[in-house]
């Protein structure tokens, strides 16, 4: 399929490594001696949100050969960017090293991880843009590994996961919030846990599909922090993408929130806007999955409530399962929209993309 | 004319005639519940308190904002909620209340971790409605309260009040150790079924001990007051894809204070995940949205806003007419009245619908 537009931004396709194997040559001899000593090369760190054999975690005509999915490029070329005409695509790796506890450890990997994605796969491919893995166990390191790669303007922003050890609004978490406003990265959070609590708020859920569903409550949930403790109103031109998190769902919180807070405001006073125009100002959110009837009359129903047109972010979640055939884009969405999602929006949300272009 | 004689006249006018579909009854001390309660339970009360999963036993751990209408404070003393004769001038007359569904959520058998007390206080908290309450007032029926992590004592109890048919629903905790679906709670729904009583399922304040949101624990009540939705969401969701609704077919699910504007998104989301790994559930034989079509209601309060109230309208067509139920959340702060609740104008026939007729209907009201 040609879309509508030339030039498409694909904001969600995912790379995976094969294992700790492949980060190897990528990691400090410190860290190369303690893969060998503790044999480290035997872990499996896919992670529980995405098993890689699960019907979510890859289409069957988007699965490699070989290795997990997400980790053949020319797969990637001729299924996601040749086969949408994608001007850039932004690489997200989900994998475990956000999820162990030992700090060092996570940040060592993310910084492999990140190095092999730059050696792999943007050196390879000059139509990719990649985020920067980080370890949200320790805001600092993650700091720290913001300030180390923000030189290469192929990294177009930091990923977070939905489900983290605290809510991202808390205070904690705003070096990552300070360093990324510094070098214009926005902050992306992509669904998925690492468990350190239920995946839905009514305790442990007993099937994937039902982890998967629920991811809606993270998000919301981490829109509520990030409002209601003023991560908007210290860092002022941060953005924040929410990535693979649906985005009907978005309404109907946004309008709670901004009566619940009508009321309860003089609990949070630096909230001085209703928090849906707060919410309009500072979050995108990435078009898969489209959680929508396949009408085209509901889509474009779902999408007038969002109040605004410049919210969505194209994305095909390449190599994740979310549509069949080349229905990348849902139905009912008018022409002066779609160049919005599949250009204007994501050039503004990601000012790195602009400096690269020319 | 006096403010007091134009309110009544306009009172009049409007005929109000509602099913309030959530009112809570407060104790005015802890004094109220120890005679419902045998000696040796009074004892460990008083000793031992109340031994619940959170770090303070007998405040929330959110401080909220306000609890109550500061208006609903009872002339003669005691908390809102707690004097049922300024209840019934201050609420039930005035808001033309019908029936009252009553959500009697403290003393909890929900959250106690000593299972032989949670099932003392379910059954005080019971006979204290019929004593206090619905014996008192029959505009008043009741909800019989279960501790849900003891599904047989919760069964037990079912089967005890059943007979009474001033209780018209099973209250028990969305907040509970588990998912609601997960078959360690089914001897509880079987005995709902078996007696015809719907579920009315409320937020307490007291937990599981999961955090109230699946990114964590939030610092504040105007995030705590969001959770309410999102526990709500996760039993909804457990609940369906469990295969509780094939398993029980003609169980009844109402949804209290979560609100509803959510419905719609949350359905098209399960529909379509569904579809994509329906061979992990093999048990749900159909879409599903067409069990919670069928098995499951919602309370209106506290209704949300829309920018443009007029797409309240196309919420509610989403969901259906017949599946929403009007509440105030009778004491507190965040009431939603009758008068006012809509900002956009529903057609007549849709609001009777709201305001009695659905809830006539779930709760077998005549």
């Amino acid at each position: 399929m040609r879309l509508p537009f030339r030039g498409a931004i694909d904001c969600d396709v995912h790379v995976s490594p094969p294992g700790i194997g492949t980060l190897v040559p990528y990691l400090d001899a410190y860290w190369r001696e303690r893969v060998g000593v503790q044999q480290l090369e035997r872990l499996d760190l896919s992670m529980t949100s995405y098993p890689p054999t699960a019907p979510l975690s890859a289409r069957p005509d988007w699965r490699p050969a070989q290795g997990p999915p997400g980790s053949d490029l020319a797969l990637l070329q001729a299924k996601a960017l040749d086969a949408f005409g994608t001007r850039f695509a932004i690489l997200n790796c989900l994998w475990g090293a956000q999820a162990l506890f030992a700090e060092d450890m996570a940040a060592a990997l993310c910084r492999a991880v990140n190095d092999w994605i730059a050696a792999e796969w943007l050196d390879r491919e000059p139509r990719l843009r990649a985020s920067i893995m980080v370890p949200p166990q320790s805001p600092e390191l993650a700091a720290e590994e913001i300030e180390h790669r923000a030189a290469d303007l192929r990294f177009v922003q930091v990923l977070l996961l939905a489900g983290l050890d605290m809510p991202l609004g808390r205070r904690q978490y705003w070096p990552i919030f300070a360093a990324a406003q510094k070098h214009d990265l926005p902050v992306g959070i992509h669904a998925g846990s690492t468990y350190r609590h239920p995946p839905s708020a009514s305790g442990w859920p007993s099937y994937l599909l039902e982890d998967y569903v629920s991811n809606t409550q993270a998000f919301a949930a981490q829109l509520g922090s990030l409002v209601s403790e003023g991560v908007f109103a210290k860092f002022r031109r941060l953005k924040v993408v929410l990535i693979e998190s649906g985005f009907t769902w978005l309404p109907a919180f946004a309008w709670k929130f901004n009566k619940t807070w009508r009321g309860v405001r003089t609990e949070v006073p630096w909230v001085t806007r209703p928090p849906f125009d707060i919410i309009r100002d500072h979050v995108r959110l990435t078009m898969q999955p489209t959680d929508a009837p396949a009408d085209a009359a509901t889509v474009a129903e779902a999408v007038e409530l969002l109040g605004s047109d410049e919210l969505l972010l194209f994305a095909s979640d390449f190599p994740h399962w979310q549509f069949d055939g080349d229905e990348v884009l849902p139905p009912g969405l008018p022409e002066p929209i779609l160049q919005k999602i599949l250009v204007d929006n994501p050039l503004s949300t990601y000012s790195r993309l602009k400096e690269t272009v020319q | 004319m006096s403010l007091e004689l134009l309110e009544r006249e306009k009172q009049a006018q409007t005929r109000l005639s509602v099913v309030d579909c959530d009112i809570h009854p407060i104790f005015r001390s802890e004094s109220q519940v120890l005679p419902f309660l045998p000696a040796r339970w009074r004892e460990h009360m008083q000793t031992y308190r109340r031994h619940v999963r959170q770090g303070l036993h007998g405040t929330l751990t959110h401080p909220r904002m306000q609890v109550n209408r500061i208006d609903a404070v009872p002339p003669n003393g005691g908390p809102p909620g707690s004097d049922l004769d300024f209840m019934r001038i201050h609420h039930l007359d005035p808001n033309g209340v019908e029936w009252g569904m009553l959500q009697a959520l403290a003393p909890a058998a929900y959250a106690e971790r000593n299972l032989e007390f949670g099932a003392a206080l379910a059954t005080a908290n019971n006979e204290w409605q019929i004593a206090e309450w619905i014996d008192k007032e029959p505009r008043l029926r009741g909800a019989i309260q279960v501790g849900q992590e003891w599904p047989e004592a919760a069964a037990a109890e079912i089967e005890r009040r059943a007979r009474d048919k001033r209780f018209v629903q099973v209250s028990m905790s969305p907040r509970a150790d588990e998912p609601l679906g997960r078959r360690r709670y089914w001897p509880i729904f079987e005995a709902c079924e078996r007696n015809n009583l719907p579920i009315g399922l409320h937020v307490p304040g007291f937990g599981s001990g999961n955090a109230s949101t699946p990114a964590g624990w939030p610092s504040f009540y105007l995030e705590e007051h969001q959770t309410f939705a999102y526990i709500i969401m996760g039993v909804f969701t457990s609940m369906v894809l469990e295969g509780v609704f094939e398993r029980f077919k003609n169980l009844r699910l109402v949804l209290v204070e979560g609100g509803f504007a959510w419905v719609p998104a949350l359905c098209w989301r399960l529909d379509k995940h569904w579809e994509r790994m329906r061979s992990e559930v093999p048990h749900l034989k159909r879409p599903p949205s067409e069990y919670i079509r069928e098995h499951i209601w919602y309370t209106t309060q506290p209704i949300e806003e829309p920018e443009r109230p007029e797409d309240l309208v196309r919420i509610m067509e989403w969901i259906g007419w017949d599946r929403l139920l009007f509440s105030t959340d009778y004491p507190h702060w965040d009431f939603d009245d009758p008068r006012t609740v809509f900002k956009v104008r529903l057609p007549d026939d849709k609001k009777r619908m709201i305001f009695s007729e659905n809830a006539k209907r779930v709760y077998g009201l005549a």
